[in-house]
């Protein structure tokens, strides 16, 4: 057990990877054994995670379950990870929605082999990204799980699979590519310090160290421009584009309509919570000054991203592709209330993540059902379905309204957070933003009222209801939106007091 | 004891999760009735616990009664402790008694109103969230946890609505409400945003907000004197709440959605869109009066709003032929009434006639579903006529709340009108000026209004010579089952008694209504300082009396005899009013119009902005990379390349030339050795040279 407890991160990250190798030498004649040993990976890789969440400690501010080693002393690299109120939510997210999905990816019969053996190549990406701390490893983790996402996108997806798969790569490159160049000023701007193992090194990737033993907005100004702002800037874009921040969204509705259902529920509920963690973790942390520079700017992009693509999602007539919008909407309310600093806007914000990290899942696993079905997903040709699949209608209306910010449900607390915490700085941008509660429900409703209500529609009749493999990745979720609702204290408590540190620094 | 104030909402939610997940098996194995049954039951013993929470709350010292349930810390975020509390003083003891009474009624009526229904099991577990929802709404202790309730309330709204969700128009008629009310809730939201920012930030020096009533009543005097942009904080939080209220309780100007609303089952109509949730504006204003108090201009707004309703719905009951529609139209000018009443700052007048238009107007929608049901499903009043007879216990129990809710002296409705029309007459003499008379003269003639359209409603349907049907339905006109009709009888029974807990001073005896309230509603008594006035009081009552009589003697002069066709000659000569009237002013027209249209076109232009524009930028630089990439393609292959291919040419050539240098004789090898070593020295040097410097 002490084993465990003290290398439960390394574990969490690396257990998928060694269960890939495994995964390639099962021959592919045996698809049932891939697929049982890849929920069994992630199986084990979710109750690690409940461990953790076990033995968190909520009173402290320190990181914890930390490994640290020097892994190349050439470069001052090294081998950092461990887990504070910022990132451990989400470690159990990531943990939680890829057994939701692997669970959902059952149901794949193509090269299932080649599938299994991404996805846990990609869950390795996700863990790591979320738990490494240092700079490099940070970066690695970031691009391994890219290209995992590139071919499961490019190979399982849609009919314009290509065009999203590379649309998604390059995008994504783009912004790692402002991050590398981020990372590197850093690394030579920092000051000399020392490795965990005591010995000197004139430079550190240590974003802990970067954060408390270094002030970048006194460095010298590049090309005129303060050198904090500038890196600032860089890394801000990578992030933004992973949330994404509008104007860099439009590959999210490609890679969500062309994405095979289990990873659109991998984008919408882990991959978008990167860039809001990114900003929090390096910009916020270790850029404070440009942070603040930056913040009401940032606060006008939330806004944007909250209001216009609740009206764009309005006009959508694809379902996923609706969904898809909704989440660069609901993604905007993080962005508004993290800029404000205050205690409410920055919890909201990272419960944001949670919350919307359980309710996109769901909402992208009810548009996979109707589509396995019916293989379309066009609002106004259905009708009447709720006769036909009630209790799918019921999971649906449930997911909606979480969606929409129904209180009782999760979406709620997180929300009212972001807004009452948004509003001590922004009155205006908060008001303009809080016109999504009704435009939100509008287009919830309207669907609802499209795909579910009116007079039954004899071409859908004798659809099955939902099925047990839907039923084990529906029910869950469903569970956790409800009681989060009720008792969100059981991730607000993890989470509260690092945000009460980070923001003594901010401020 | 508190302990029970819990199983008070959670009942209804074990009735709604039983009925919810294992209903539909229940139905099927041993019939509808018994998911009823269970529903009932449930609601039942809520109100049984808060009778006897009830009780004990009277045995307790006046100044200290409140029962409170400290669950769990809900929100927590170091500036915000929201803790999940519930509460039971004299004003929530009312509504919970009022809800879970009440609601046990219509629960029972239904039973025999939806016992054809083939998805019975639904309809209770709705309704049983319903009263849940409703619950838990009146019982929070703090602002956040009541509006779980309050859009809990509006999602079972939704949900029961459009019951019938086969038909598309009832389905868009739950969407209308759900939506209509959303536009509400924006102003409920910023109004808590407000508040909270007051509190926090703006000089109140509170450093945890709770939003517990408790906590807000002893630092609303705190926020009095903070302004934002020039207008008093108390009253942009005052009226924004007073938005979130028009849209839950149907109010100027977004009111259209609760005639819409009436698309749901008759029962739903009369428990959510008649007794109790309708009313729950009236209750948070209620409930907040240490804020409105110290807002007279918000008071004033929120007054005048609720009078011109009043007056505006109570003339659109002239026109309706849909018996549902009429009451519909009628709960919102009541509405209207209640409103008028906490704007003049008689909040205990407000919740006063709030109770007792429960009674009445959950009568008169049961009545109406009496009619609807011997009726063979029919709802238009020109189609009925002399059912007096036929079905005699619904038209004796509707005559009752008929003439309870027109202002008949002795009924409830009497009560609890004249006491309104009264304060708000008194308020003109105090913080409201010549509004206040406004208020009142728009009162008075919505009293008359009243009188009138309810017993055109009660000659059309119940007098006249014979049913106005086919022969079939008339056939079947049958009374409704004693589930039913015992339900009728116990409600037209609390619309005549319901008005005696609370009579006015001028009888000599003091109201034990306004008595019971009076620990909640201390503060507004003394900050607004208003006057009274017995000969007032009387000259009103004359006078409200004189106007209910004169509504009920002039629908007696039109439709008595005749029925619908005895206003024939009045509508040819307003023709066009009535016209207007009859199409509701044109209100959804225009709405539709100036709201939905633009938002639809708005939504979709942005949706084209964003495939052409944003997506086509990305697209375009990707095009761009494309075709540099081309031109790098060509460089590479016309300049790179031929410059590497040049350069072989050029050795090929500098080869043939050199061939003849190849002569085999040694003396001219050694001659060009000995040259070239020279002319390297050379070229060193000068290399050597040009570098050092």
């Amino acid at each position: 057990m002490d084993f465990i407890l003290s290398h439960i991160l390394s574990l969490m990250t690396f257990l998928p990877l060694v269960g890939m190798v495994i995964v390639a030498l099962i021959p592919s004649r045996y698809p049932q054994y891939i697929r049982y040993f890849s929920v069994l990976v992630s199986g084990l890789v979710f109750l690690l995670s409940l461990v953790m969440y076990a033995y968190f400690d909520r009173d402290s501010t320190d990181l914890q379950f930390v490994e640290h080693f020097v892994w190349i002393r050439g470069f001052n690299i090294e081998y950092f990870m461990g887990v504070d109120g910022l990132n451990v939510s989400l470690v159990i997210l990531t943990a939680l929605i890829s057994l939701i999905a692997c669970i959902a990816s059952l149901g794949i019969e193509k090269k299932v082999k080649g599938y299994f053996a991404m996805f846990l190549l990609l869950m390795t990406g996700m863990m790591g990204t979320f738990v490494a701390l240092d700079l490099f490893l940070f970066y690695i983790f970031w691009e391994v799980m890219l290209l995992p996402m590139y071919f499961l996108i490019g190979i399982w997806g849609g009919p314009r699979k290509e065009y999203a798969a590379i649309k998604f790569f390059l995008y994504t490159l783009f912004g790692s590519v402002l991050m590398l160049v981020g990372i590197i000023a850093l690394y030579y701007n920092s000051e000399p310090t020392t490795l965990v193992d005591g010995t000197a090194a004139s430079h550190t990737f240590n974003i802990m160290k970067l954060t408390t033993e270094n002030d970048f907005s006194s460095k010298a100004p590049l090309f005129g421009i303060s050198f904090a702002k500038l890196v600032f800037v860089l890394f801000f874009i990578g992030f933004a584009i992973k949330i994404p921040m509008f104007p860099f969204h439009t590959w999210l509705p490609d890679a969500h309509v062309e994405a095979p259902t289990p990873i659109s529920v991998i984008l919408a509920g882990i991959l978008l919570k990167m860039g809001i963690y990114g900003i929090l973790r390096i910009n916020y942390q270790i850029l404070p000054e440009a942070t603040q520079w930056a913040a009401p700017v940032v606060a006008v992009f939330g806004v944007i991203n909250i209001v216009y693509a609740a009206f764009v999602c309005m006009a959508q007539e694809d379902l996923k592709k609706l969904i898809a919008y909704s989440s660069v909407s609901h993604m905007g309310f993080s962005l508004l209330a993290m800029s404000s600093f205050s205690e409410p806007g920055i919890s909201g914000a990272v419960l944001q993540l949670f919350t919307h990290g359980v309710i996109s899942p769901m909402l992208f696993l009810i548009a996979g059902v109707i589509y396995d079905r019916a293989h379309h997903r066009d609002i106004n040709k259905f009708g009447g379905l709720a006769h036909i699949m009630p209790e799918y209608s019921a999971f649906t209306g449930l997911a909606f309204m979480a969606s929409l910010g129904l209180p009782g449900l999760a979406g709620f607390i997180a929300e009212v957070l972001c807004f009452i915490g948004a509003f001590s700085a922004f009155k205006l941008m908060t008001v303009i933003a809080a016109t999504s509660v009704v435009i939100t429900a509008a287009y919830y409703l309207w669907t609802m009222q499209r795909v579910f209500l009116g007079p039954k529609n004899p071409r859908y009749e004798g659809y099955p209801d939902l099925n047990l493999r839907e039923r084990f990745t529906l029910y869950p979720l469903a569970l956790i939106i409800v009681i989060l609702g009720v008792y969100p204290m059981i991730i607000l408590d993890i989470i509260n007091p690092t945000i009460f540190r980070l923001i003594n620094t901010l401020r | 004891m508190e302990n029970l104030l819990l199983l008070i909402p959670l009942l209804p939610l074990l009735g709604a999760i039983i009925n919810g997940t294992a209903g539909y098996f229940i139905q099927k194995r041993f019939g509808g009735k018994t998911n009823g049954i269970i529903a009932t039951a449930s609601i039942s013993f809520s109100f049984l616990i808060a009778l006897y929470l009830f009780f004990r709350l009277l045995g307790m010292e006046a100044e200290n009664r409140a029962i409170i349930l400290n669950l769990y810390s809900w929100i927590s975020a170091k500036t915000l402790e929201v803790g999940f509390e519930l509460v039971m003083d004299p004003l929530s003891a009312v509504m919970i008694l009022v809800v879970s009474g009440v609601g046990s009624l219509i629960h029972l009526y239904s039973i025999g109103y939806m016992h054809t229904d083939k998805s019975q099991w639904r309809y209770f577990a709705y309704l049983n969230l319903f009263a849940f929802s409703m619950l838990v709404l009146v019982m929070a202790d703090n602002l956040l946890l009541m509006f779980v309730g309050w859009e809990g309330v509006g999602l079972c709204s939704y949900l029961l609505i459009g019951f019938w969700y086969q038909d598309s128009d009832k389905a868009t008629a739950g969407m209308k409400a759900f939506i209509t009310n959303r536009v509400g809730d924006f102003g409920f939201l910023l109004g808590l945003f407000f508040l909270i920012w007051g509190l926090k930030n703006a000089g109140a020096d509170i450093s945890v907000v709770s939003l517990s009533y408790q906590a807000l009543a002893e630092s609303a005097d705190k926020l009095s004197g903070i302004e934002f942009s020039g207008i008093a904080l108390l009253t942009i939080v005052g009226l924004l709440f007073f938005v979130g209220a028009t849209g839950k309780s149907a109010q100027i100007p977004l009111y259209v959605w609760l005639p819409d609303a009436m698309a749901g089952p008759t029962p739903v109509s009369a428990l959510i869109h008649a007794a109790t949730m309708v009313t729950a504006g009236v209750y948070m204003i209620a409930r907040l009066n240490f804020i409105y108090v110290l807002s007279p201009t918000a008071l004033t707004v929120v007054a005048l709003v609720g009078a011109a309703t009043a007056l505006y719905a109570a003339t659109m009951g002239f026109a309706q032929t849909d018996i549902k529609k009429v009451l519909a139209y009628s709960t919102i000018s009541q509405l209207g009434f209640m409103f008028a009443a906490v704007g003049s700052a008689a909040f205990a007048s407000g919740i006063f006639h709030l109770m007792t238009h429960a009674f009445f107007k959950a009568c008169l929608f049961l009545g109406a579903g009496s009619v609807i049901h011997a009726m063979s499903g029919e709802q238009d009043i020109r189609k009925m006529g002399n059912l007096k007879k036929r079905i005699p216990v619904t038209f004796y129990t509707f005559l009752v709340a008929s003439l309870a809710i027109a202002g008949v002296p002795g009924l409830s409705g009497f009560f609890s009108k004249d006491e309104i029309l009264y304060r708000s007459f008194m308020s003109a003499q105090g913080f409201a000026g010549i509004w206040g008379y406004i208020v009142f003269g728009l009162l008075l003639l919505a009293a008359l209004c009243t009188a009138f359209y309810m017993f055109r409603l009660v000659f059309i349907t119940f007098y006249g010579e014979e049913v106005r049907s086919d022969e079939s339905v008339i056939h079947h006109i049958h009374e409704s089952p004693k589930s039913m009709t015992s339900v009728l009888i116990v409600l037209a029974v609390l619309s005549v008694l319901g008005g005696y807990i609370g009579l006015p001073e001028i009888f000599g005896v003091h109201s034990a209504f306004e008595g019971f309230l009076a620990t909640v509603f201390e503060k507004s008594g003394s900050a607004l300082n208003l006057p009274s006035s017995h000969s007032a009081e009387w000259i009103i009552m004359f006078l409200s009396t004189v106007v209910a009589a004169s509504g009920i003697f002039a629908a007696y002069q039109i439709y008595y005899k005749n029925g619908y066709e005895g206003a024939r000659n009045i509508r040819e000569r307003i023709k066009t009013v009535h016209y207007i009237v009859e199409n509701k002013y044109f209100i959804d027209e225009i709405y539709n119009l100036i709201v939905i249209e633009p938002v639809k076109i708005l939504s979709y232009l942005l949706s084209l902005f964003d495939k052409y524009v944003i997506d086509g930028l990305v697209n375009l630089c990707g095009k761009i990379t494309v075709i540099f990439a081309n031109l790098d393609g060509l460089i590479d292959k016309y300049v790179v390349d031929g410059a590497v291919n040049l350069t072989a040419q050029g050795i090929k050539f500098a080869g043939e030339r050199m061939r003849g240098l190849q002569t085999g004789r040694i003396q001219d090898y050694v001659y060009i050795m000995v040259t070239g070593g020279f002319l390297g020295l050379v070229l060193i040097r000068i290399i050597n040279y040009f570098a050092g410097n």
